[in-house]
């Protein structure tokens, strides 16, 4: 079966549970920002938990079903419609042949994730079906929908169950203003101490330059660093360092004035000095937040964020044994 | 001597899957080698838990699997072969030489250049014009020869899929540096052939930079479709410690190349090379030589 896109909404991408292995090349692991709603949604539906899926960024795409099938749309609360008629989110329902599926625009979080039952059938690209538009890799024609593509749907497996709804204690709480849990570290020994300690002081708000690539900062004092004689390779700025690879979550603060906070689709390397990293566990969180909504960051230790992968793992546990 | 070299090394826990590791706060050819020396070994012994090893210039990053490896085992191996690797007598690399042919001053990155003059520090002048002017050359040809007539290290694959920096083989008072644009531009045209810092680089892919642009190569780096016969299944060509050597091509040879790129037909020139730090050293431009004598005596 295929689903024609009419409408392809801010940044609808196919995704699935990334790539890896292959960042030493300047390819980023890709992958829905939110891991966890991607995975609820094709485990809702009986698909294999990295089947892939569409995301859907702010404002979704309307797709016409040429055939019935079983949907499910999990993360950020953007109505589902089928013909106009609203759908719940967090549950299994069915898109009749020749019928319209539309969204609401978003009320809480910003990405949802839609699974259809089999899951979207384009080609592995180094081991994964994600989008990866910097290098025009994977997903569909290596980059976001566009209207008039039609995607191809991999054949239903008869598990999906109509009505089959997320508990409530596994639905995502959303917010307008978040906590990010920091681990400090890589280059903030070249920030000023009472720069440091601001930075974890002061609410920072979200700019409108938030994408795949990695969510820009503002609203914040602009950091301040240590005097030095530029070391050889590095540039003039203060802020610069001899190109190096950037962590998935790294922190980055190119002159010291709009922190970026890299995401899935990162660069994998360059010249700016990086002051921490965003833990495991609240990755998933960042790839939720809208433009404008504001973040404190929080430092805590490395034991603090392994402690917090092992909920977060708990979660995904969780999500495999519902019934 | 294994101590004065290792003390420089600096551990970062970045989150709780990658471990960052500065050799060198400087741009260096021993902290280079020291990058590429201790990630090919991680690479061979296979460890579980390790996801991805990524060599940089000076400095290189391991993701890992927590649940698999601690990072203090993680250090504690990367200690050990750090110690390794201060402590060999022969400092050599197994490595390649290729040569990139390049149209330097092209009508696209002229082009390009023109459209962003507002976002560089010499409005007046072309990249080419100001890059020779402040590294003391008195045309753009003698910028030219210098870029094209010295070896380049790859030191580091990536910014976006398969865009190499590269770091030139001569003494660093020799050594070509230019500041990147004020501002970055929004446009760089494919495959343009460019600096910034001391970092010569080619953009894979169309997009984004701030690197001054010197000129195109014809030949392809980068193969998302998997069409061109020199580009392996991993889809990027250069891979950290290939060692690169520019040759200037005019716009006849351009078309050419190109036009066989099109039809997946370029065969780049390529000769397999073991590297000896110590030998380069001692006497740079001979061995400048050397690597041009390997590649074009067959």
């Amino acid at each position: 079966m295929s689903i024609e896109v009419i409408k392809p909404g801010l940044a609808s991408s196919i995704q699935d549970k990334g790539r890896e292995g292959k960042y030493h090349l300047g390819i980023p692991p890709s992958g829905g920002m939110d891991q966890r709603s991607l995975i609820a949604a094709n485990l809702l539906l009986g698909n294999p938990e990295g089947a892939a899926v569409i995301e859907c960024a702010l404002m979704g795409p309307e797709l016409r079903f040429n055939e019935a099938r079983k949907v499910a749309a999990c993360g950020a609360e953007m109505t589902p419609r089928v013909n106009g008629e609203a759908k719940p989110l967090n549950e299994v329902f069915e898109v009749p042949a020749g019928a319209t599926l539309s969204f609401d625009f978003v009320k809480a979080g910003a990405r949802l994730y839609l699974a259809i039952e089999g899951g979207i059938d384009v080609p592995e690209r180094l081991g994964s079906r994600s989008t990866y538009t910097l290098g025009s890799l994977g997903g569909l024609n290596g980059r976001t929908l566009q209207a008039g593509d039609v995607l191809h749907i991999l054949p239903a497996h008869g598990h999906a169950t109509l009505g089959r709804c997320l508990p409530d204690s596994l639905v995502p709480m959303f917010s307008k203003h978040y906590q990010l849990r920091v681990v400090p570290g890589l280059y903030d020994h070249r920030l000023m101490p009472e720069s440091h300690k601001r930075f974890y002081e002061e609410d920072w708000s979200v700019a409108s330059e938030a994408d795949r690539i990695g969510y820009r900062m503002k609203g914040g004092t602009p950091l301040s660093f240590v005097e030095r004689e530029p070391p050889f390779g590095a540039g003039d700025d203060p802020s610069n360092i001899v190109d190096a690879c950037y962590p998935i979550g790294s922190i980055q603060v190119p002159s010291g004035s709009e922190p970026i906070i890299l995401h899935r689709d990162a660069v994998s390397g360059g010249g700016y000095a990086m002051i921490g990293t965003v833990i495991s566990a609240d990755m998933d969180t960042v790839g939720q937040i809208q433009p404008h909504q504001k973040v404190r960051f929080v430092a805590v230790t490395l034991e603090d964020a392994l402690a917090a992968r092992a909920r977060y793992q708990q979660d995904l546990e969780q999500l495999r044994q519902m019934p | 001597m294994s101590n004065e070299m290792t003390a420089t090394t600096r551990y970062s826990q970045a989150g709780d899957e990658f471990l960052f590791v500065e050799l060198n706060e400087e741009m260096t050819l021993e902290a280079f080698f020291r990058s590429i020396s201790i990630t090919q070994r991680l690479r061979d012994m296979a460890l579980p838990g390790i996801i991805e090893i990524c060599p940089a210039n000076a400095s290189y990053q391991v993701r890992y699997n927590p649940d698999v490896i601690s990072a203090g085992q993680l250090q504690e191996t990367l200690e050990g072969l750090d110690r390794d690797v201060a402590a060999q007598q022969v400092r050599t690399l197994e490595t390649r030489v290729i040569e990139v042919p390049v149209l330097y001053n092209d009508p696209w990155t002229h082009e390009t250049l023109m459209r962003f003059r507002d976002h560089h520090q010499d409005p007046s002048a072309t990249d080419l014009e100001y890059a020779a002017r402040i590294n003391g050359y008195d045309s753009v040809d003698a910028f030219i020869e210098a870029h094209s007539a010295t070896p380049w290290f790859v030191s580091m694959v990536g910014f976006v899929a398969g865009l190499p920096f590269m770091y030139q083989m001569v003494p660093r008072e020799r050594q070509i540096q230019v500041p990147k644009y004020l501002r970055p531009r929004t446009d760089t045209p494919k495959q343009t052939v460019g600096i910034g810092g001391c970092f010569s680089v080619i953009y894979s892919v169309r997009g984004a930079g701030g690197y001054q642009m010197f000129g195109v190569t014809p030949m392809p780096i980068y193969d998302p479709e998997g069409d061109q016969p020199h580009i392996d299944d991993s889809m990027i060509f250069f891979r950290p410690g290939d060692i690169v050597k520019h040759r200037a091509i005019d716009r006849e040879e351009y078309d050419a190349l190109l036009s066989a790129a099109e039809k997946g037909d370029f065969k780049p020139r390529v000769a397999s090379f073991t590297f000896d730090l110590d030998a380069f050293s001692q006497d740079p431009d001979g061995y400048a030589r050397r690597v041009k004598e390997v590649l074009y005596e067959h």
